[in-house]
């Protein structure tokens, strides 16, 4: 086990390496300099274009650049282009914003789906279990702007309540039960959309997983010695069928950087992937880069956290 | 007895039914993918039609007449045929499906936009699929040979070379260029003479570095590693405006599935009797993966595909939505929900028709591919 973890994470290691020089790569050999940021704004003065380029080391060559770039990365000292600011800094302080919507999404999404596909597996072929799996298509393919759309006219006109933003603007001085509901509905929309696609797809895989655990021989018997069928259900086959749901939890983990581009823009909502996006259309490159550095930084730490549960949740599994 | 086996002999012992028979039989079974497939059709056949009804310069139905008298017009009204000049009257003399904020009919730019998913659904996919394949058949098929450090070095070399060439620093790039290519002139022409170079009697040159399987799988992990929806926005914003650069962009990034699938098949597929009895043939290794193998492991890609391409209008429609891709006079379903979302009180017609067009494609083609994947398990064939 110990070997597997050492090799595993040197593999890790190796291949975290490469995605730092793609991603640089694509970033720095795509048409355009960074320098151009804003050609029609009347201070930018070719002098400035000079100095700029100093402070950023963008008159080295790539290999060099690239050094620079990582070192600051990892010491902590990479500033935007944009505002001067620390790059850490602003990322961390965008994440606490996404960070409520990544968890109440994905509370959501493992609370609903389960119950919805096991219900499904052990009514199947009934009108539930069809139509269930037609609504899941149906989350599926709808596209989440639209989606956001038709919530949002719902909402607003049902219940009058503004849900854009994270809080309604000027609620200074409201009483705090009406502060706390405001809250709620802004964050509660985004959430919802959050999760629709992860319910559709984690309730079927719940309902073949399911499904493939009562066929099994074990479970006949059980039925045979004559056990009430919830508990036959419940005891016998989902404990059985929630192994590789553990496992799971480990692929969550990338969520947590990135947030929803759109979403996030739809709902104005000031969180990390808005920050992404904003700095994509300011060609603000070492936010880009470093996003896209922690996000394969999670990816990676996600499978690899759940190639260990895996080992220690099934004895079965000796890598 | 005797009679019995007579009996049996008659009936012939092969299937029933061929194979597009039996497909057909398990596919009708599955009501929801008969509706997918007949979506589709009625699609292409609209995206088709819409193309030739919409292009040329003059349109049966022009999706680019602005009448600012007529903005805003609510499915099925009739234009007001006093304020319009006899061109700008709507083709079919209502407008079916609205207008929008500057007075164009939303059927025709409908009909135009159509197009512009199926080309970007079918070309993207085309592409992973491709890319899928080629390398997933390397991978599977060469899985256990492995590539010597020399090999690793003289594509070091031209890496670089090409890289560097890219970055403006052309004396360098081109000399490792010029370098590689004369280690590989040299090697060829000493091989034609027959003699052996002298520095391949240096072990080191020859030493096992990575097996191809292991080289091809870890590309599929680093590309795996980046949050695909923010790389393709990050590519597409800075390439200049395209249709073709989402396609080929859709298609770079989405490839892994179907090379996993491809080698996974490929690598059960190796050990079996044909692939030995047309390697017995003396056929070569590229005629062996493509040709005979990869026909026996597209099923997995076929089903994968069909979801990619549901995606892929996904994807688009997503970046139309955020300003990128197709420039503006053009239209596209995404473009014309991302117009229309400053009037979804005073217009929901402009979020909620191409909003229900792109649900319905997108559901067809994944409904469809599920069919198909059942269609595909052998478990639920006709035993013979």
């Amino acid at each position: 086990m110990l070997s597997f973890i050492g090799r595993s994470a040197v593999q890790k290691i190796v291949t975290l390496f490469f995605v730092s020089v793609v991603s640089f790569l694509i970033i720095y050999l795509a048409p355009g300099k960074p320098s151009q940021v804003d050609p029609l704004n009347p201070k930018f003065t070719p002098e400035m274009v000079e100095r700029f380029r100093k402070a950023f080391h963008l008159d080295k060559p790539l290999h060099v650049q690239y050094v620079y770039f990582y070192k600051n990365l990892f010491t902590g000292q990479t500033v935007s282009w944009k505002d001067n600011q620390s790059v850490v800094k602003k990322i961390w302080e965008r994440f606490l914003n996404s960070l409520p919507l990544f968890v109440v999404g994905t509370i959501l999404t493992w609370t609903l789906s389960f119950p919805v596909g096991i219900q499904s597996a052990i009514r199947r072929g009934s009108i539930y279990d069809r139509s269930a799996t037609f609504l899941s298509y149906l989350l599926i393919s709808i596209p989440g702007f639209f989606f956001a759309y038709i919530l949002i006219i719902l909402v607003v006109t049902r219940f009058h309540v503004p849900v854009i933003g994270m809080e309604t603007f000027g609620l200074g001085d409201a009483p705090l039960p009406f502060f706390v509901m405001d809250r709620i509905w802004h964050l509660l929309i985004p959430s919802v959309l959050g999760a629709t696609g992860g319910i559709a797809v984690l309730s079927r895989y719940v309902r073949s997983q399911m499904l493939e655990v009562e066929g099994q021989d074990y479970v006949r018997t059980a039925r045979a010695k004559g056990l009430p069928a919830d508990q036959v259900h419940y005891k016998h086959a989902l404990r059985n069928a929630l192994l590789p749901f553990v496992t799971m939890f480990g692929l969550i983990l990338p969520g947590l950087i990135g947030g929803s581009v759109i979403i996030e823009s739809i709902f104005s909502w000031p969180g990390m992937g808005r920050m992404a996006y904003e700095a994509i259309l300011a060609r603000d490159y070492p936010v880009i880069l470093t996003v896209n550095f922690l996000s394969a930084v999670l990816v990676l730490a996600g499978t690899f956290v759940s190639d260990i549960l895996y080992m220690v949740v099934d004895p079965r599994i000796r890598l | 007895m005797e009679d019995n086996n007579d009996a049996k002999l008659e009936k012939p012992a092969a299937p029933e039914r061929t194979l597009m028979e039996e497909f057909w039989r398990l596919f009708k079974r599955n009501r929801l993918s008969i509706l997918g497939l007949i979506i589709f059709v009625v699609f292409l056949f609209v995206a088709l039609t819409g193309l030739f009804l919409t292009s040329g310069t003059d349109p049966l139905f022009d999706p680019a007449v602005v009448r600012l008298q007529e903005k805003l017009r609510a499915p099925f009204s009739s234009p007001n045929l006093q304020a319009l000049h006899p061109d700008e009257v709507p083709t079919l003399g209502i407008y079916l499906f609205g207008t929008d904020d500057l007075g164009r009919d939303v059927f025709s730019r409908m009909l135009q936009g159509a197009w512009v998913s199926l080309t970007v659904g079918f070309v993207a996919v085309g592409i992973s699929v491709l890319i899928g394949i080629f390398l997933g058949g390397i991978a599977g098929y060469y899985g256990d040979s492995y590539l010597k450090v020399e090999h690793v070095l003289l594509s070091v070399v031209m890496f670089a070379g090409v890289v560097l060439l890219g970055v403006d620093a052309h004396g360098a790039g081109a000399a490792l260029l010029v370098l590689g290519h004369v280690y590989i002139f040299t090697v060829i022409i000493l091989k034609a003479t027959g003699r052996q170079p002298t520095w391949k009697r240096i072990a080191l040159l020859r030493r096992k570095a990575v097996s191809i399987d292991t080289l091809i799988m870890r590309l599929v992990d680093i590309m795996l590693c980046f949050p695909s929806f923010f790389l393709i926005l990050t590519v597409v914003a800075l390439l200049p405006a395209s249709i073709y650069n989402i396609m080929i962009v859709i298609g770079l990034t989405s490839w892994m599935g179907a090379a996993r699938f491809v080698r996974a098949e490929l690598l059960s597929l190796r050990e079996q009797d044909f692939v030995t009895a047309v390697k017995a043939l003396g056929i070569g290794d590229f005629r062996i993966i493509f040709r005979h193998m990869i026909p026996n492991a597209i099923g997995p890609v076929l089903v994968s595909a069909t979801i990619g391409i549901a995606s892929a209008i996904l994807t688009e429609a997503g970046l139309s939505f955020l300003g990128f891709g197709v420039p503006p006079p053009h239209a596209t379903w995404g473009n014309i929900l991302s117009d229309g979302k400053r009037f979804i009180f005073d217009a929901p017609w402009l979020t909620f028709v191409p909003g229900i067009a792109i649900l319905i494609v997108v559901l067809s083609f994944n409904l469809f591919g599920e069919g198909l994947r059942d269609v595909l398990n052998p478990k639920l064939r006709e035993r013979h």
